[in-house]
């Protein structure tokens, strides 16, 4: 009878079990065996297996098949839960070292992603709080120079006429504004420094600007500014602005026909404290007069109108300047006008070959998976955790079956069990945030506030809570439960290969995420370095710049200069008209034997004084610097070696370049001067000497004199000479490092992260080890007395960890170099993926595995054997 | 009254667990059922029934002995309640009051 092959088939037996209402399944089965076997002495096995199968199926019916929910009457679920939250609580207190690890490391895995979160959130909705910000848009141009698209962010003024005019219909609003700049605002004897700019009437409307006091007509008036509310404050105080006369700069008179509340701090506009009406610039620079179509100066906003899209506008005005300027001006350049949407000013401000080429909008990306990607290693770890002490707590699984928990119950228990740790981990990530948010803040640049009173913050952090638990959670719980009672009560039970797989399968995702980041975090550093380290053509060390505030600087330029050397404590002064470390004038149309008569060209240009080569103390390589001597250097120029190449001439000294009726002569050439982004290639530089177009004086202070007390005495001078003004003073090695403030800050930030990655994955490494070392306390112990090493038994519980992070390390190499590859196309100037880096952090992981283990290993084995034996 | 009517399968079975007195069990049923009306009975429609019976409190049951066959799996011996006897006694008296009222009549030749 009990034959294997007159068996009844297997399968559906079992789905009949499955199916069966428990109470049915023994009497049923029974009478299925029974007509089996009547069956099968009649007409032969097969004949009665397929009877089977048709009785297994007939079967299959209501009042049969197992309802879905099986009814305990005598099942309290107030008092099994409460029962649950005391198991748990007690088990907290039991593994104090095992819990500790559990809720430090998921606490510190929810941090991350709340800053983040709280970060990302900042960063969308810049500019996001003018109710007309989909209609907002920027007007730039595409121009084509040379084969090569170069997007320009700036219009000349004469397109807002052709807008007006021929495109009208399209737009709600139009302004031109020459930028936003600090202006010294006098009121009587008191003054104040402010940013604020000049505006067409349509920007009130257009902002949505909340008019205080005053009227939206007085934009009108070319005498009118109109204050933001603290600035109103701060000059006037308790007194009423209104009517009240205002001197702006040195002389412009303006009377305060409007206060408005202060613009949103978390956009673009937030240093608009002052507006004054655009016509007033427009006649006290004389633009008419000095500005043509070739004079992109200024920044053109719009408003489209209700019924089209930014599409259509953007298509509409292309030609909007081409149509309008000369036949070969707009044949060489073709100026193609397009709008750019106010929502991606911030975030996705970069322009590539005329295309909108993302941004800052990368950093949310990535900062964004970062959190993903640690909130993710927290919960691994926690779910590690509670899998490998899955066999401790297999006992209370089996009793608790034994005595009539079903599954369901259990299920629960362990899931109660695993929401009580995360949301206590929950609220000392919120503690944390609370004290770290200051550090973190001054690292990202931010004012990021813990939004206690905002219920959709609480109800994502529960919400997140709540989805980290379940996730933490569902392994131990689906897996706990799924232990058979009998087996592990008769001791026979041992989670087997399939246990330990996910579990090592966990600990290499954890630290392929670490070292990954680790290997990005080191590279974007050794990015920053290589670029601080080029070598920039000239000296910066001691160079200070001091705007010139007064034309009775340039005036007196000789006699300061001569003042300043008098002291003792300067070497030299020079005038430029842009600041060394950033110059942005460019000049172009220029002729030169050997040019290409079809390709126009465009240099960066810095105009300087004599003095300016000896102060810079740059490298002449051919020719030689401006002199007094010659007087036909006030009109030559020297080049820099980028200069030489762009234009192709192989002799470039004594050369002439002409423009118009302008001749320029050669004098020398000097090596590459870094006067832009570090990162970008150097360009086709002009110097060239003048004397009073210039805006900021350079003084180089000798290197044993005292910074401080140098200082005072050269503000002493320049105080003879311009009382009014405020001496400011800015160091160029100051103003150099800060072009590496952005790439210094996602450095500085994702090396917060990967630490806080590698410190998550240690301390789940450390548990586990932990863990291990303890349950194989006994055997350690009984090789300890047959003789074995302290050697060997660290090496035998290291061993499989150290595998795993190989692993890790052999998986995350590929991972990284791809994505930091990817990074490093965007600087032309950029480091290479050297293979010692990542050599480097894979000992170096190495190392903090091992002592993270090893440490575990080496207790384990140095404990005194006879304790670990005798136990039990 | 119509609390207590019964289906024609249903009575059928009824009567069948009460020919078996003490033997009825599920294949038992089957067989005497098939043996003496002629028909196939489906294991599905037998089952359904007789724990529908059971549910009403027409039928009661109690499990055997364990013995070597049938997979060591015990029976379910099913027994006639009181109120089980009481709906067959009343369908059956509904029909012989249906049998004695016809006329002789109605069935002419």
């Amino acid at each position: 009878m009990n034959d294997p092959k007159q068996q009844p088939s297997h399968w559906a037996l079992k789905f009949f079990r499955w199916y069966c209402h428990p109470d049915y399944v023994e009497d049923l089965e029974g009478d299925l065996h029974e007509r089996f076997d009547r069956k099968r002495l009649a007409g032969g096995m097969r004949k009665a297996r397929w009877a089977l199968v048709k009785d297994v199926f007939a079967l299959f019916r209501p009042g049969i098949i197992r309802p879905l929910r099986i009814n305990h009457p005598f099942t309290n679920t107030v008092y099994m839960f409460r029962n649950h939250l005391k198991i748990a609580w007690r088990n907290l207190f039991k593994n104090k070292f095992f819990s500790s690890i559990n809720i430090g490391g998921l606490a510190a895995g929810m941090l991350i992603p709340m800053l983040i979160g709280l970060w990302i959130h900042n960063e969308l909705s810049f500019n996001m709080q003018y109710p007309n910000q989909d209609r907002i848009a920027l007007a730039m141009q595409n121009q084509t120079l040379n084969g090569k698209i170069e997007t320009w962010y700036n219009q000349a003024r004469q397109l807002e006429p052709v807008l007006r005019k021929n495109y009208g219909h399209l737009f709600d609003g139009i302004v031109t504004t020459p930028g936003t700049w600090t202006h010294a605002i006098s009121y009587g004897d008191k003054k104040v420094k402010q940013r604020g700019s000049y505006f067409g009437p349509d920007i009130i409307d257009m902002l949505s600007i909340n008019l205080l006091q005053g009227s939206q007509e007085s934009m009108e008036d070319p005498n009118a500014i109109f204050l933001a509310a603290s600035l109103a404050a701060s000059i006037f105080g308790e007194e009423d602005p209104m009517d009240k006369p205002l001197v702006l700069g040195q002389e412009l008179a303006v009377t305060v026909k409007g206060v408005y509340e202060d613009l949103p701090k978390n956009s673009e506009f937030k240093n608009l404290f002052f507006i004054v009406p655009w016509e007033r610039y427009f006649q006290n620079a004389n633009l008419e007069e000095r500005t043509g179509w070739g004079n992109s100066w200024f920044n053109v906003f719009v408003q489209i109108a209700d019924n089209v899209s930014m599409e259509e506008v953007s298509l509409a005005i292309k030609n909007a300047k081409y149509d309008n300027i000369e036949k070969d001006y707009a044949e060489r350049n073709k100026p193609a006008i397009f709008l750019h949407p106010m929502k991606n000013w911030y975030l996705r401000g970069d322009f590539e070959n005329g295309q909108n080429a993302g941004g800052r909008i990368e950093y949310v990306w990535l900062f964004g998976i970062i959190a993903i990607f640690v909130l993710l290693l927290a919960c691994i770890n926690f779910m590690n955790l509670s899998t490998a002490r899955s066999e401790e707590r297999s006992k209370e699984v089996g009793i608790r079956k034994t005595l009539g928990s079903i599954r369901s119950q259990l299920i629960s228990q362990f899931f109660s069990e695993s929401l009580l740790i995360t949301f206590l981990a929950f609220i000392i990530s919120i503690g944390l945030a609370y004290l770290l948010l200051p550090t973190f803040n001054e690292i990202a640049n931010k004012e990021l506030q813990l939004p206690w009173g905002n219920p959709t913050f609480w109800l994502l952090g529960i919400g997140f809570a709540l989805l980290t638990g379940l996730i933490a959670g569902s392994y131990p719980s689906l897996y706990l439960s799924s232990f058979k009672p009998v087996k592990i009560l008769k001791g026979t039970f041992r989670t087997g290969r399939s246990a330990r797989l996910p579990r090592k399968a966990l600990v290499v995702v954890q630290f392929t995420v670490s070292i990954s980041l680790i290997i990005g975090t080191i590279f974007i550093f050794r990015q920053i370095q290589h670029a601080k380290d080029r070598p920039i053509g000239y000296n910066r060390d001691n160079l200070i710049r001091v705007p010139i505030k007064d034309d009775a600087i340039i005036k007196h330029f000789q006699t300061i200069r001569a003042d300043l050397l008098n002291t003792g404590m300067v070497e030299e002064m020079a005038g430029t008209d842009s600041p060394i470390t950033s110059t942005g004038v460019t000049n172009g149309g220029f002729d030169w034997p050997g040019k290409d008569p079809n390709a126009s060209n465009d240099f960066t240009s810095l105009r300087v004084t004599y003095e300016f080569g000896d102060m810079v103390d740059w490298e002449i390589i051919a020719g030689r610097d401006f002199s007094r001597d010659f007087a036909s250097d006030s009109t030559g120029f020297i080049l820099n070696e980028a200069a030489v190449e762009y234009m192709g001439i192989d002799d470039p000294i004594g050369m002439v370049m002409r423009r118009g009726d302008a001749v320029h002569k050669i004098v020398g050439v000097v090596k590459n001067l870094v006067t832009q982004s570090p990162y970008a290639p150097v360009r086709q530089t002009l110097f060239m000497l003048h004397e009073t177009w210039l805006n900021y004086i350079n003084i180089k202070l000798k290197a044993d004199a005292p910074a401080h007390e140098a200082l005072t005495t050269i503000e002493g001078i320049f105080k003879k000479y311009d009382p009014a003004n405020s001496f400011d003073y800015t160091f160029a090695d100051e103003s150099y490092a800060q072009k590496f403030d952005d790439e210094e800050r996602i450095g500085k930030l994702a090396s917060f992260f990967a630490i806080l990655a590698i410190f998550i994955s240690c301390l789940g490494l450390f548990g586990l080890a932990a863990y291990v070392a303890e349950r194989r306390k006994k055997e350690i112990g009984i090789r300890k007395v047959l003789g074995a090493s302290i050697l060997r038994l660290c090496q035998m519980l290291s061993k499989d960890f150290i595998k795993l992070v190989l692993i890790s390390f052999v998986l995350a190499t590929p991972i990284s170099y791809f994505l930091m590859n990817n990074w490093l196309e965007e600087f032309s100037y950029r480091t290479d993926l050297s293979w010692w880096v990542f050599a480097l952090v894979g000992i170096l992981s190495m190392v903090i595995a091992l002592t993270t283990v090893v440490f575990q290993a080496l207790r384990a084995a140095l404990m005194n054997p006879v304790n670990a034996i005798k136990s039990e | 009254m119509s609390k207590h009517r019964l289906g024609e399968f249903e009575e059928l079975v009824l009567l069948t667990v009460a020919v078996l007195y003490g033997e009825a069990y599920g294949i038992a049923i089957i067989d005497e059922m098939e043996r003496r009306l002629d028909r196939t009975v489906s294991i599905g429609s037998l089952q359904t029934v007789l724990r529908r019976l059971e549910k009403k409190g027409y039928l009661a049951s109690e499990l055997g002995e364990v013995t070597k066959v049938r997979g060591g799996k015990r029976k379910r011996f099913f027994t006639v309640t009181n109120l089980g006897r009481k709906a067959l006694e009343i369908t059956k008296d509904q029909r012989l009051d249906l049998w004695n009222s016809i006329p002789n009549i109605a069935f002419g030749d």
